[in-house]
């Protein structure tokens, strides 16, 4: 196995075995970029010195006999919507394109800390918005298992990253499926933390009351361990959980029996491809054989969730995004005559189409006189929504379903058809207006495509989901197959 | 013909006196170097998030329950979504539909007339920077932005339409500010613009229950700005009725130079700031034993002192309004009490020349240099008959132009007092001796020409002679 394949616990065994240096690392994950960049196109901004240098004092330090975080010296990439200090953050925008932050948001620090080693920032879907990593301003990134097709999105960079060896573990955000749907699609670990879990602080806001930082890795081990370094109380966030985060890892047990796994019709009915629902099928086996109770159940406002994330998502946005404004930085147009002339085209030269579509639609929704029929409506649609969840959790400690209707498609498919592309998030977005914690993983292939396995937990039941996922891992290889 | 009445509402903004700012650590000090007192959160830089200073809301329901307001055990902050350069996020935290308090009032006196004025709600939100033309805002070739000001903690106070005329809406604002500052959470300087004033106004023919077409006046700076705009603007509408014409609904401001109001823009083309609960700040439940804690921490009020000036030290209602005006002067008055025990003597003197002096130099009690030990203290050596009620006036102005202390002023000046008979005795014969007709003329029955012969000793002994003792003296020598 390549070094850039090896998982994060892996190379820390070789770390600390001082079979191998974290520059050795370093270097072998930037080999394998300067390999592959060309076809996948997952970095907007590589960070070969820094990342280099770092990982040299991650070196020096354990020679010197320093006690050192697990992550010491793994090379971890971040999603271009999170602040690096004096990193350029762009997240794809033309209008961001120079914008280099005075400061770091609260995961970086955290990652610092733990003395990982980040090498760059991964391309995404323009401000997070989009499925398919085609929507960035600079360039689409492609799926490793199939160049032509795209890698998911909106944290399609992170995901294509993991997958093609560019990076060991990498940071993405999920606002509505943006790191589950893209693990989906590229056959890597992505989970997206309870609400609150993990500081927002430094994270480009898309959606605030849904957005969440999570980890994407190789393996659920790896998983638990980024969790470990990401989430925990942060005062600069009112949103975060006054809440004692356990020791991930302590969950990854491989006995599941008894524990109860609820499968929502809504999540393999209509719409879900059969392909993508005979994977499922045969994960729900696994779980059933292992000991686990797996019986079916209702969710039965998911139909509702696509309309009310359409217009909660874009109705934040639009206020979120009104900063971009050419005052103060990032792009400003030029040859402006006035103010207003200048606000107005900065922001139709810097926006791209998707997220000038989803600022009009939240400007919409939140306009005197469409506000209780629009925003209102979704907002206890919302309350609905997570009432459901309520249910289900009294009864099952866990909820199973894809992770996607489909497999990823190609690129260039969806592009013309905004609603289209929507649906792609069906069996996602449910989860981020509940708030509640989810996982993607591997679960076999269709078509030569991967496919993802969702599971779904209680408010801060991430130790519910690692341990079933890390069950299903343990007993499956569907996480050991590569792309080619 | 018709009779018109005005209806006058008032929203004032009022800077809360906190260290830092409403949803970061940076300090709130006025007059720092331009963006100076910056962060990446008043900044709205991509990425950052607020917190809320607990101190903001406490001070906010500190003056709510000052201003007789319910406070709300449940309240939010919401987004108001415009696009200005010196608002960073063009979104400004405030709170809409759910305020911190509501439903409270203050009581005001107009020319011997108590009325109640509704307090409609308070509420928080945070301040937006600053722009610095060059010039004219037309003029200027560009135009600088200072930051300072963004996220610096103010509460907008909404009162009822519940003023009729300038001098009610003057005497509310005034109520207002006494208020505010006894209780602490500002010290609404409106020169400073901790203290911003914007009036509702519209008129109506006497009868008619429906208001009629309301224009906002913006920003006025002072209690004289405030009188005089809304005095014109009701003349202005009132005409505009009068002739048939229509009221335009829209912002107007006070051009001060020219004593008109101007108007600034359309309400036509008015802002629909698309309010919507701030997804960054978690709802805000107010414990109900915070707030007994707060409310018992509450200063005495002006309208309360006011009675107890009254009742306690004896005042009259004029002086006791006039001394609970500000926290500072009624400390002032009070400390001064304590150390002399003649309330109204001392009320004389603070409100009298103490007042003058502030008056012609500019300075408020804050900084004036007779401290109220010194003040006490001249009072005593008048009491004593040290000095006379003439010299005391001119000690006293020594002592504010310079500060000092009552007995060294006259012990410098030597302004001692003469009571020594022996003394006015030499002088009394002098005068009489200098003046024959009047001592005749008061022989002959003239009570007053005593008067002038009193002041001709006073002249001659350079006002030091004690006043009793010359006329004493003089009505002896020349009742003989
Ligand atoms: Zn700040």
């Amino acid at each position: 196995m390549p070094l850039y394949y090896s998982t994060a616990h892996q190379l820390h065994d070789m770390l600390v075995s001082k079979e191998i240096s974290a520059e050795e690392i370093t270097r072998a994950v930037f080999n394998r970029i300067e390999q592959v960049e060309d076809r996948i196109r997952a970095y907007i901004t590589l960070t070969k010195d820094q990342a280099i240098s770092s990982a040299r004092s991650v070196d020096k330090a354990r020679a010197a006999g320093e006690e050192l975080p697990p992550l010491a010296g793994i090379p971890v990439a971040v999603k271009d919507n999170m602040c690096t200090q004096g990193v350029r953050t762009t997240c794809a925008s033309k209008i961001l394109y120079n914008y280099i932050p005075p400061y770091n948001a609260a995961v970086l620090e955290r990652l610092n800390e733990a003395r990982a080693v980040i090498i760059g920032k991964t391309n995404l879907d323009e401000f997070a918005m989009g499925s398919s990593c085609e929507n960035s301003a600079f360039f689409a990134t492609c799926n490793p298992w199939d160049t032509d097709r795209v890698p998911g999105g909106s944290s399609g960079g992170s995901a294509a990253a993991v997958a093609v060896g560019e990076a060991v573990l990498a940071l993405g955000s999920d606002t509505g499926g943006s790191i589950r749907q893209p693990a989906s699609f590229c056959g890597v670990v992505g989970m997206k933390p309870t609400y609150g879990a993990v500081s927002r602080y430094g994270l480009v806001a898309y959606a605030s009351s849904l957005d969440q930082i999570g980890p994407f890795a190789r393996d659920v081990t790896d998983c638990a361990w980024l969790l470990n370094v990401i989430c925990g109380h942060d005062p600069k966030d009112s949103t975060s959980a006054p809440y004692d985060t356990p020791d991930y890892t302590s969950f990854l047990k491989e006995d599941i029996k008894s524990m109860k796994i609820g499968v929502p019709r809504e999540y393999m009915g209509e719409g879900i491809d059969p392909a993508v629902k005979e994977v499922i099928r045969k994960a729900i086996n696994v779980y059933s054989g292992l000991g686990a109770v797996v019986e079916e159940t209702t969710l039965p406002h998911t139909e509702y969730a696509l309309p009310a994330y359409y217009l909660i998502a874009p109705a934040e946005a639009s206020s979120n995004l009104a900063r971009y404004d050419g005052v103060r930085y990032g792009y400003r147009a030029e040859n402006a005559g006035d103010l207003a002339d200048m606000f107005m085209q900065t922001r139709s030269e810097g926006f791209g189409a998707e997220v000038k579509r989803r600022i009009m639609l939240g400007t919409y929704a939140l306009s005197a006189g469409y506000y209780d029929a629009y925003y209102n409506q979704a907002l206890k649609v919302r309350t609905l929504i997570k009432a459901d969840f309520d249910r289900a959790f009294e009864k099952f400690d866990l909820l199973l379903g894809p992770t996607s209707p489909v497999t990823a498609f190609k690129r260039g498919e969806k592009m013309d058809d905004p609603l289209q592309m929507y649906m792609v998030d069906i069996c996602t977005l449910a989860v981020n207006l509940a708030g509640i914690p989810a996982i993607s993983i591997p679960a076999g292939m269709a078509d030569k495509l991967p496919v993802g396995l969702q599971l779904m937990g209680r408010p801060f039941g991430e130790g519910d989901i690692l341990r079933a996922a890390y069950a299903f891992e343990q007993n499956t290889d569907h996480h050991c197959k590569l792309p080619e | 013909m018709a009779q018109y009445e005005a209806v006058i509402g008032l929203e004032v903004h009022v800077e809360l006196k906190t260290n830092t700012k409403i949803f970061c650590s940076s300090s709130t000090e006025f007059g720092a170097d331009p963006n100076h007192h910056v962060c990446p959160v008043c900044l709205g830089l991509p990425g950052v998030l607020p917190v809320v200073n607990k101190k903001v809301v406490e001070y906010a329901i500190k003056a709510g329950l000052a201003l007789n307001c319910q406070i709300a055990s449940f309240s939010k902050f919401d987004r108001k979504n415009y696009y200005y350069p010196d608002l960073p996020k063009n979104y400004q935290i405030s709170q809409y539909d759910l305020p911190i308090a509501e439903h409270g009032h203050l009581e005001i006196n107009v020319d011997g007339a108590d009325k109640r004025i509704g307090i409609t709600r308070v509420h928080m939100e945070e301040d937006a920077g600053k722009l610095v033309h060059q010039g004219t805002i037309s003029t200027t070739p560009f135009s600088l932005v200072d930051y300072n000001r963004t996220g610096v903690p103010l509460i907008e106070i909404v009162s009822e339409p519940d003023m009729a005329s300038a001098d009610e809406a003057v005497a509310y604002l005034e109520k207002l500010k006494a208020i505010i500052q006894y209780t602490g959470v500002s010290d609404c300087k409106m020169q400073e613009g901790s203290l911003r004033c914007d009036a509702n106004i519209s008129v109506r023919p006497v009868g008619q229950i429906e208001l009629g077409t309301k224009a906002e006046l913006k920003n006025m700076n002072s209690f004289k700005a405030l009188h005089k705009a809304i005095t014109y603007e009701i003349e202005r509408q009132t005409e505009l009725v009068e002739d048939g014409a229509k009221v335009i609904q829209e912002t107007r401001t006070w051009d001060e130079a020219g004593g008109v109001t101007l108007s600034l823009r359309s309400k036509e083309e008015a802002h629909d700031y698309r309010y919507f609960p701030d997804p960054d700040l978690p709802p805000l439940v107010i414990d109900r034993k915070w707030v007994d804690d707060i409310a018992a921490g509450l200063p005495e009020l002006p309208d309360e002192r006011r009675k107890r000036f009254v009742n306690a030290h004896g005042l009259p209602e004029y002086d006791a309004a006039v001394l609970t005006a500000t926290r500072e002067l009624a400390d002032y008055y009070e400390e001064c009490v304590r150390l002399f025990a003649n309330p109204k003597l001392v009320s004389n003197w603070v409100m009298g020349d103490l007042a003058k002096m502030m008056n012609a130099s500019g300075r408020e009690i804050g900084d004036i240099r007779i401290s109220p030990g010194k003040l006490a203290k001249m009072l005593q050596l008048l009491d004593k008959g040290t000095i006379s009620g003439k010299i005391a006036k001119t000690v006293f102005e020594e002592m504010f132009n310079t500060g000092k202390d009552p007995d060294k002023v006259v012990e410098e000046k030597g302004l001692v007092q003469i009571s020594d008979t022996g003394l006015i005795d030499k002088v009394v014969e002098e005068v009489i001796a200098a003046n024959p007709k009047s001592a005749e003329d008061y022989r002959a029955g003239k009570e007053k020409a005593i008067g002038f012969l009193v002041g001709q000793v006073m002249k001659s002994t350079k006002g030091k002679a004690n006043p009793g003792v010359v006329n004493k003296l003089l009505k002896e020598k020349l009742d003989q």
